[in-house]
């Protein structure tokens, strides 16, 4: 796993808080898991990102289980043990309700841009196209801890997920001199995942769970794996291209931030394409069987 | 779902290809003065004709190795002007910018290609087990323990120097001795000396080994020399080939009558016993029991303090320095020294020769034998120990075991090379990822037999732990930082030494008592 730690921002804290509470859910161990994912939310807000996934499970395992009988139960346990780790954090500024204010102001700066920076998001990119200003802010390594967990079942995506989002940090990186340790990083990583996990090997369409997707559109397009794989090849050379061009040439006067927008704009296009990709997935997945041995 | 296992050929790769990605991370890591040294050379073989490079003295750092390394980066100074011209100007001393940092890192992190076609071929020699899986294998051990070799990657490069590539003609040269391709071993050889001529410690190995073994075509019964089977057919390929290449190294320097100042520039015997800072050998040792037993003396009052030298041997310059109470030590000493130290194993080897094997355990005691006793040793020399060791480690038990110990304490002593703040995770990092591979490797290599670490070794090996905390991070912080600075370097020189005679005496005896190889496998 690579971490950025640009500008010192102590991220792993959050994210391993969050990993854990993932971890918990995963093996079951609930109350764990909310826990920990209640005291990374009160590290860093930014995991608001990932609250709501969180909640649609819990809430969703709860109601399986009968929101009268035992799902009840459970429904009060995590509450409790929710509330109880927000109080504690937040006991110091509760005393007064002007501190509480304050403290969600700052949390919360409403005065700031639509984004920071150029960011790959959707804002960024239409405001090349529409001038918008309102509210956001950046962090894409946010969504890395989370994709990495899944880099077993479904290497392919993950690597290419994993490239896209530190090249998308390239005109942060060049800014603080980091062009050598993002070349040799990412070539090092690109080499290692491919070579350890096969993950070029694992394309058939079962591996890239798109079997479904495949029977429903096997009319209009061609295998669609194949597509899958040539556009890892094709994004790969793109962003090795903008790479180059971005450290080499210089942009026309006209245009001085030409490269950082090509790439948040190259890697945005690839952001949206791996959330419908995920969407897709995640929808079509089949239910799992209960006597299947997997934890999810 | 589990990955299914790479072949060897694709993981020899991946192993050469990550060893290179670090070493380009580690291009912008702190770099010492040897760095301004290969500049500096840069640009006195490209800008200055052939008969002006042995006396160039702009720079202090003048050209002090044999004529093809000369050339060698003669041919690297003709890319270098398309990285910046500016590194092949004489007068501009200590410049260093980005385009020649990066340039020098290139230029050695290529030439270590050598030294990957060398551990190639050598695992090649290697006697293989079939059984074992991929990670367990002798050749993919040694292709870590050698590619991956931390003292090879701090000197190379963090420090600064060719190493890599030297060791990969050395090992290139061994290899070809085990395949019994005696001529392209012995060529590979001479272009070694002439590259770099601290290889003239090994060289009675060679000369030895080629003599009995080569120019001898035959053995009696028994394996003792028979004196009929000389062949001076091949005692004159052999000469041929040696001196062809002496000439053609050394030959216009002959011709333009520079020989004399050609060899003074190689050879400066003005420098000290010791280094500033003392190789961890018998030297270090015999400083140390010099001034105990002065100080000894002193106090008991046997000696007088004002009759006795004053004490300069332990200063940051290399100067000359008398002994208190020991006799001093000359150059001469120690050359005798040196050859006394090896001259058993190469008796041994001409006696009882052990085919390519004896060869390279008495090239490493004749290496080890020099870097105790030598004059002016560098701590670096003990790579020249340690990569062709690997080699036996990783057939045989006992070598294994010398192996840990000489590696450990080697490298160990390698770290007041990088002294700087920001190496320090580096060099503490990479120094425990490969002591912790070594370590397990050979163990499971050789797990049949008991444990291969006795537990006096392996309280010896872990008292280099509180060393280092010691010398680090404590001593910096107590009165006698000013005082006495040079002690966390006595200290460190003086406990590796101790390692280091310790693995010299064993690897004595494993030469000594071993049996003849044939023998060994026939009983199998």
């Amino acid at each position: 796993m690579k971490h950025r730690d640009t500008g010192k921002k102590y991220n792993s804290v959050s994210l391993g808080l969050a990993l854990w509470g993932i971890l918990g859910l995963g093996l079951g161990w609930d109350l764990f898991g909310s826990l920990a994912f209640t005291l990374a939310l009160n590290y860093k807000q930014m995991e608001l990102y990932h609250s709501l996934p969180f909640f649609c499970y819990l809430m969703g395992k709860c109601i399986k289980q009968g929101l009268t009988g035992r799902g009840f139960f459970l429904l009060a346990k995590i509450a409790l043990t929710v509330l109880v780790t927000f109080a504690l954090c937040w006991m110091p500024f509760l005393s007064d309700p002007k501190q509480s204010l304050q403290v969600l102001h700052r949390l919360f700066p409403v005065d700031r841009g639509l984004f920071e920076d150029k960011v790959a998001n959707t804002w960024c990119s239409l405001n090349v196209l529409i001038k918008i200003k309102t509210l956001l802010s950046r962090e894409t390594q946010l969504f890395l801890r989370p994709v990495c967990l899944v880099i077993n079942e479904m290497p392919l995506i993950a690597i290419w997920f994993l490239l896209t989002s530190t090249f998308s940090m390239l005109p942060l990186l060049l800014k603080d001199g980091l062009l050598l340790p993002y070349a040799v990083t990412s070539s090092a990583f690109l080499f290692l995942s491919l070579y350890l996990l096969s993950a070029l090997e694992k394309t058939t369409d079962e591996e890239l769970r798109l079997s479904l997707s495949h029977k429903l559109t096997q009319h209009c397009l061609p295998k669609l794996s194949l597509i899958i794989k040539w556009k890892f090849w094709f994004s790969l050379v793109a962003m090795a291209a903008l790479s180059f061009t971005s450290v080499w040439l210089e942009p026309p006067a006209k245009l001085p931030d030409l490269f950082p927008v090509l790439v948040s704009v190259l890697s945005f296009l690839q952001f949206l394409g791996f959330i419908i990709y995920f969407n897709v997935v995640q929808l079509m997945e089949p239910q799992r069987k209960k006597s299947q041995k997997k934890t999810n | 779902m589990a990955a299914p296992m790479p072949s060897e050929h694709s993981c020899f790769f991946a192993l050469a290809l990550c060893v290179s990605f670090l070493k380009c991370l580690l291009i912008n890591a702190y770099h010492s003065t040897d760095f301004e040294v290969h500049r500096n050379w840069l640009a006195l073989t490209h800008s200055l004709p052939v008969s002006q490079w042995y006396y160039e003295a702009t720079s202090e750092w003048t050209l002090d190795y044999p004529p093809l390394f000369a050339w060698f980066e003669y041919g690297l100074s003709h890319i270098a002007r398309f990285f910046d011209k500016e590194m092949l100007v004489i007068q501009n001393l200590n410049y260093a910018s980005p385009a020649t940092v990066l340039f020098q890192r290139l230029s050695v992190i290529a030439a270590d290609m050598v030294l990957v076609y060398a551990v190639k071929e050598c695992c090649k020699c290697l006697r293989e087990d079939k059984g074992k899986d991929l990670l367990g294998k002798p050749s993919f051990i040694l292709t870590v323990l050698v590619l991956w070799n931390f003292g090879l990657l701090i000197v190379d490069h963090i420090h600064f120097q060719y190493n890599g590539f030297l060791f990969g003609v050395l090992l290139l040269s061994i290899a070809r001795h085990f395949q019994n391709r005696h001529l392209e071993g012995a060529f590979l050889f001479s272009i070694l000396l002439n590259l770099k001529h601290i290889y003239l410690y090994i060289a009675p190995a060679y000369g030895i080994f080629l003599l009995r073994c080569f120019c001898f075509t035959q053995n009696n019964a028994d394996g003792s020399l028979q004196w009929r089977g000389f062949s001076l057919l091949r005692l004159v390929a052999l000469g041929t080939i040696v001196l062809t290449t002496f000439a053609v190294s050394f030959g216009p320097f002959i011709a333009l009558g520079q020989l004399p100042q050609v060899l003074s520039r190689l050879f400066p015997f003005k420098r000290g016993l010791c280094h500033a800072y003392w190789a961890p050998n018998f030297w270090a040792l015999y400083n140390v029991a010099d001034k105990a037993f002065s100080i000894l003396g002193v106090k008991l009052k046997l000696l007088d303090m004002n009759k006795l030298p004053k004490a300069s041997m332990t200063g940051g310059l290399v100067q000359e320095f008398q002994h208190s109470v020991l006799p001093s030590v000359s150059p001469l000493a120690t050359l005798a020294c040196t050859l006394l130290s090896v001259l058993p194993a190469l008796l041994r080897i001409w006696h009882r020769p052990d085919g390519a094997r004896g060869f390279l355990r008495c090239l490493v005691i004749c290496a080890l034998g020099s870097f105790m006793f030598g004059w002016h040793v560098h701590e670096k020399a003990i790579l020249m120990v340690i990569l062709p060791l690997s080699l036996l480690a990783v057939e045989s038990r006992e070598d294994a075991r010398i192996f840990l110990i000489l590696s450990i304490t080697g490298h160990y002593s390698l770290f007041p090379l990088l002294f700087t703040t920001q190496e320090l995770p580096i060099k503490i990092f990479l120094m425990l990822l490969f002591t912790i591979f070594s370590f397990t490797s050979l163990k499971t290599l050789f797990r049949k037999g008991g444990s291969l670490l006795n537990p006096l070794e392996a309280t010896y090996l872990l008292g280099l732990i509180p060393l280092e905390l010691i010398c680090e991070f404590v001593y910096p912080l107590t009165v006698w930082q000013k005082t006495f600075p040079f002690l966390p370097l006595m200290f460190t020189s003086v406990y590796c030494a101790l390692g280091v005679t310790y693995a010299f005496i064993r690897l004595y005896i494993s030469l000594l008592t071993c049996s003849d190889t044939t023998k060994r496998i026939k009983t199998q």
